[in-house]
């Protein structure tokens, strides 16, 4: 989704280093420089559109509280002052590393981002190997047969993941898989036993699965992968889709190659073609692409968390935006803009280091 | 192609349509694709504009003459796809829901359209510090998940509840945020490379005023990709409102049917066995969204002659596609999702 316009955008790294001299080393700094007018632009916009949205006091107790008992309150928690200097005194806060409670269950932010973001990563990593390995070989697949039945499928396939949102695949799935042959749990991330195991660990890294590893408790893995399953298969196939179609347009261009065609006429097996030949330089393209999708990763994870309740940043967001925390909804956002503005960075630079027409 | 020695010199007026020529373009498989996704497009139009009369009963119906409608009752009788929880009729909702869907797409991408086309236009001839500037915070947008940034709008805009068109263009008006930054960015490339051609010199040497070179000369080349992101961003639209409307964060349920809503609502359902309260809302979508990237893909497909299928080029075994072609054939498959 979202990527109407091919390659990441380099576009705003003005061609300074026109001398050859300055080369990658002055590209990687340029575009390391321009993370923080991402960050700092995405978290001014959030700010101010939030202060226009109405304060958490009156989203809490409106119609329950007499007019000017809200009005105290907001007054007294410093809503009410100009904007302008709310703003300056949250950027000096950001700047000391200071972010903050949340305002409607008052946790420090910075737990409430590692908690939930452990969440969060953990439901990405298992999107991205569902999508990964649903997307590659079936891409593979539909290159070899390129134009044939099996090639129509395969693209139908595709755009079918691409349509249905991921809320519908989670209800079907559920319909499918929980209610109807009672094979995976409804929802939640683990029962309630392996919770409690998992919050009793010492050190946990909030990623259930490797904490369970690492603590030895092979029942709680097994109870983790199995709530696992469905939100990473709703997630991944909405990537898969993605993955399926650049694979596809990748090897079959490699596959046109003069190496591909003389390995044909040596006499090469064409699976051993597709599958060794042409799919290896097929894949630096995706590793770009694979970068670009974390965005798209994002926001499905909020839906994907929603349908099935795991309580990740994307969960949390919504009850957040509802109570009009700012607080909580910022340092949200502001996790979310560093991640993205970071993957972006590194897949500029990868893209930088494969091909040097990238560079200016 | 076989088919240039067949065609009249002098094209009819069906032939210069946009769809009905790539029709008429396509062989094969490529055809069947494009026709279904007309057909689907067809349906789903329809159904918007003649809801009234299509749907059985208002969307926010919930008894007639004998009685309260039963609640979540089978699919069949008098409720050909069942009824909710609250009594609604599921059939009514899903037609009633496609009249949302189209009026959200329209508003949303004529707003961004004009937004976009119009910064992009005016950053890209003058550049300078404007340009810098929005470009950086275009990308900035760009960058995000496209469902936070329309969340964010739209619970900014749409404060007070609303009714039926305030909720259209709230959520029209958050979809655009997602969407202007890549009109933006198409528009304004296209600007920079046509202000060094000679035509747009040429009128600047005899003097033309800055406001008539840009409504006149480059305008009308460079929106000429326009129509396709058309028909790619409608889907993503119909897909960001679902969203929107799935989270609580769309147009207000008493005001307009929207399937997103309709969706979160048939959640709680689910793990009962209730299936046909969320099934029929999510096929509403899915098919749209189908239909709506057939219809894009396959015009972007017969535009581009190098991703045309091996049939249409020709059967006198095209030489393998060169690198620049295989490259533009991978951004085109990146820019189709």
């Amino acid at each position: 989704m979202a990527t109407l316009i091919d390659a990441p955008p380099p576009t705003v790294a003005a061609p300074t280093s026109k001398s050859a001299g300055g080369g990658l080393g002055n590209y990687i700094l340029i575009r390391f420089l321009l993370i923080f007018p991402t960050i700092f632009i995405l978290v001014t916009l959030v700010f101010f559109l939030m202060r226009i949205t109405g304060d958490p006091i009156t989203a809490a107790q409106g119609g329950r509280l007499p007019q000017e008992q809200i009005d105290a309150l907001v007054h007294q928690a410093g809503y009410d002052r100009n904007l302008f200097i709310q703003y300056i005194e949250y950027l000096g806060n950001i700047a000391t590393g200071n972010f903050g409670r949340t305002i409607s269950d008052g946790r420090p932010v910075i737990e409430m981002l590692a908690k939930f973001g452990a969440a969060t990563l953990e439901l990405s990593i298992n999107a991205v190997v569902v999508a990964l390995l649903v997307g590659i070989p079936l891409g593979m697949f539909a290159a070899h047969k390129r134009d044939k039945v099996p090639d129509a499928f395969l693209r139908m396939f595709a755009i079918l993941c691409y349509a249905t949102p991921v809320f519908f695949a989670g209800l079907l799935l559920k319909l499918t898989f929980s209610v109807g042959l009672g094979w995976f749990p409804v929802a939640g991330r683990a029962s309630t036993t392996t919770e409690l195991a998992m919050g009793r660990l010492a050190a946990p890294t909030g990623v259930y699965w490797l904490d369970a590893l690492r603590s030895g408790n092979v029942a709680a893995f097994g109870d983790v992968v199995h709530h696992a399953v469905l939100p990473a298969v709703a997630l991944g196939l909405l990537t898969a889709g993605v993955f399926l179609r650049l694979v596809r347009t990748n090897v079959i261009g490699t596959l046109g190659k003069d190496y591909v065609e003389a390995g044909r006429s040596r006499g090469v097996s064409e699976y051993r073609l597709v599958t060794k030949h042409a799919y290896k330089p097929a894949l630096i393209p995706i590793i770009t692409v694979m970068g670009l999708q974390i965005a798209l990763l994002l926001g499905g994870a909020v839906l994907t968390e929603t349908t099935f309740e795991w309580k990740g940043l994307g969960y949390q967001l919504a009850q957040y935006l509802t109570a009009r925390d700012f607080v909580a909804v910022q340092g949200i956002v502001m996790l979310l803009a560093v991640v993205v503005a970071i993957t972006n960075f590194v897949v500029d630079i990868a893209a930088a280091l494969i091909d040097p027409r990238v560079r200016y | 192609m076989a088919t240039t020695s067949m065609e009249p010199t002098k094209k009819s007026l069906l032939d210069r349509l946009p769809v009905s020529s790539h029709i008429r373009q396509s062989v094969g498989l490529q055809r069947t694709m494009l026709l279904i996704g007309v057909v689907l497009c067809t349906v789903f139009v329809v159904a918007a504009i003649f809801a009234p009369l299509l749907a059985p009963y208002g969307y926010s119906q919930i008894s007639d003459d004998a009685g309260s409608f039963p609640a979540q009752a089978e699919p069949g009788g008098k409720h050909l796809l069942g009824t909710t929880v609250g009594g609604y009729d599921v059939l009514s909702r899903v037609i009633w829901g496609s009249q949302t869907a189209l009026a959200v797409i329209v508003a949303a991408v004529l707003m961004s359209i004009f937004l976009g086309v119009f910064l992009g236009l005016v950053s890209g001839y003058f550049g300078g510090w404007l340009d810098r500037v929005l470009v950086v915070i275009a990308d900035a947008i760009y960058a995000f998940p496209t469902l936070l940034v329309a969340i964010v709008m739209s619970i900014a805009i749409n404060k007070g509840q609303s009714g039926f068109w305030g909720g259209i263009f709230a959520c029209g008006f958050a979809i655009t945020a997602v969407f202007v930054p890549q009109y933006f960015r198409v528009i304004r490339a296209e600007t920079i490379r046509l202000k060094a051609e000679p035509f747009v010199e040429s009128a600047q040497v005899v003097g033309a005023s800055s406001a008539r070179i840009i409504s006149r000369h480059i305008f009308s080349n460079a929106t000429r990709t326009l129509p396709l992101i058309f028909t790619l961003n409608a889907s993503e639209a119909i897909l960001t409102l679902a969203g929107l409307g799935f989270l609580g964060f769309g147009i207000e349920p008493s005001s307009a049917a929207e399937w997103g809503f309709d969706l979160n609502k048939a959640m709680s359902d689910a793990s009962s066995g209730i299936w046909w309260t969320g099934v029929f809302p999510g096929m509403a979508i899915v098919l749209t969204v189908v239909g709506l990237t057939l219809v894009g893909e396959s015009i972007n497909d017969l535009n581009d002659p190098r991703l045309r299928g091996r049939k249409a080029a020709g059967a006198k075994g095209a030489p393998g596609p060169s690198t620049a072609a295989a490259q533009a054939a991978i951004a085109a498959d990146v820019r189709g999702l």
